[in-house]
């Protein structure tokens, strides 16, 4: 396979916005991303675009054509990805993998979710559709309850407590109130976090990431052209996606991801590093139990150990290995479908060392991890200097 | 999915996990808060459910109550002796 970097990254501001429509936020994303990269539309060879939940959540399909089109990019394929949360870190996956095998060179990946439309019940519901509707969805499950009862077993199994939930959505808001583009740039405390709405037990809205409206996009090409369109292309070390039963009930052992750990495995073997080399990682906190298991499938700390890991302050801005300094999912927001890129992004950010005032000193080696549902689909993604 | 059809019993078991949901989806906005868990049956298969009556932990036994609507509904089960070891 081809190496592949990254030559230009775009998002927009992640937030509530009711005067923008799905298309518009997707097409700055994109036409952001290829001027980031001096390249015009009509060098495009072939879009990927990862959504959730368009259809359901502003009425529109045919998607890819759709926002292509606006970006004045036609003749080529575009395609949609739908994987729940980890839409677009699969279309980011399956792109990597055509322009590695030598289908194309200049590939646009965006991802875009348009939420806030619907009332929270109603959104409830459409993402309840990532999990099982025969089975768990139809009991009543949201993904806030399926993510509380993980919690609840990892609490049972491992003696994670609350604060060190809470300690994740206070290390991440601490991020994202330094982060432009991020939805809620508000710092909570301890006593906040630990004193929040429930919404399901364990969980409070504090453990819970936003409902938000957004796009971002990156562009690829093959290594050898890279220099071409940039001085700092980034190149995807390793990346694998992979899956699980979809159904939480399904799973031998709830408080693991599989998914993630064989994701974790295979991309650390394609880049040839191992855990202990990743000096920081955009995790998928689409609750705070989610970063705390994240940590310990990626391998950075024992099984049952990412409660302590995080309380202990060692993921924080500059800690031993920083997660998630973009705010994460819970403060810079969670527009499913346009997250796994947006990772990919922050990431990117960080290496060429541009993050401003969330920029970390070691920053030559980081990962990103999508996860759609609760668990079904892992992308795990390592990302280089080139 | 499931071992429960809906129209058999799936029968007792214990609870393996176990949330209260405040924020319910649009369909069920009526029935907040409810109890929803994980249960490990006897046939070593698991059945995601609601909790009726007293709420459970992790650990508890329970025992199949009945379908509403399809969804199948467990009760704490209190051991027959229990009152009088307390």
């Amino acid at each position: 396979m081809r190496a592949v970097a990254v030559i230009g990254i775009g998002k927009t501001p992640f937030g509530a916005f009711p005067d923008r429509d799905l298309r518009s936020l997707a097409v700055e994303a994109g036409l952001k991303c290829l001027e980031d990269a001096r390249v015009t539309p009509s060098q495009i060879e072939a879009f990927y675009l990862g959504n959730f939940a368009g259809p359901s959540f502003v009425g529109q399909n045919h998607l890819a054509p759709y926002i292509a089109g606006a970006m004045g990019i036609t003749g080529v394929p575009c395609t949609r990805f739908e994987a729940a949360c980890a839409s677009s870190g699969s279309a980011f996956f399956h792109a990597v993998s055509a322009v590695g095998a030598g289908l194309y060179d200049l590939v646009l990946v965006g991802g875009v979710e348009k939420m806030t439309s619907q009332t929270t019940p109603k959104v409830t519901e459409i993402l309840a559709g990532a999990g099982d509707m025969a089975g768990e969805g139809r009991a009543g499950a949201t993904f806030p309850a399926l993510f509380a009862m993980i919690a609840r077993r990892h609490m049972y199994q491992y003696g994670t407590t609350r604060e060190m939930l809470a300690a994740v959505a206070v290390k991440n808001h601490a991020n994202g109130a330094k982060n432009p583009y991020a939805h809620m740039r508000k710092i909570i405390t301890m006593e906040q976090a630990l004193n929040g709405k429930p919404i399901s037990e364990p969980l409070t809205v504090y453990d819970c990431s936003l409902i938000s409206d957004g796009a971002a996009a990156v562009l690829i090409a093959p290594l050898e052209r890279a220099h071409e369109f940039t001085d700092k292309p980034v190149r995807v070390l390793g990346i694998s996606q992979t899956s699980d039963q979809v159904a939480l009930d399904q799973k031998d052992d709830i408080t693991t991801f599989r998914a993630v750990a064989e994701a974790a495995r295979k991309a650390y073997k394609m880049a040839g590093v191992e855990a202990k080399d990743i000096q920081f990682a955009e995790v998928h906190d689409c609750f705070t139990i989610a970063e705390i298991i994240a940590t310990e499938d990626l391998g950075f700390g024992e099984k049952g150990q990412g409660g302590p890991y995080v309380l202990a302050g060692k993921t924080c801005l500059h800690g031993e290995r920083p997660v998630n300094t973009s705010g994460g999912l819970k403060s810079k927001g969670h527009p499913v479908g346009a997250t796994g890129v947006a990772q990919i992004c922050d990431v990117v950010t960080q290496i060429r060392g541009e993050a401003g005032e969330r920029q970390i000193d070691r920053h030559e080696l980081g990962l990103a991890q999508n996860l759609g549902g609760s668990g079904a689909t892992a992308v795990v993604t390592v990302l280089g200097a080139a | 999915m499931s071992a429960a059809s809906g129209s058999t019993s799936p029968g007792p078991g214990i609870v393996y996990t176990e949330t209260v949901v405040f924020a319910a989806p649009e369909q069920f906005v009526a029935d907040a808060p409810y109890q929803l868990a994980i249960i490990s049956l006897e046939s070593g298969n698991r059945l995601t459910a609601r909790i009726a009556g007293p709420r459970v932990r992790i650990g508890d036994s329970v025992a199949f109550a009945e379908y509403r609507d399809g969804i199948p509904f467990f009760r704490k089960l209190i051991a027959p002796d229990s009152s009088l070891s307390e």
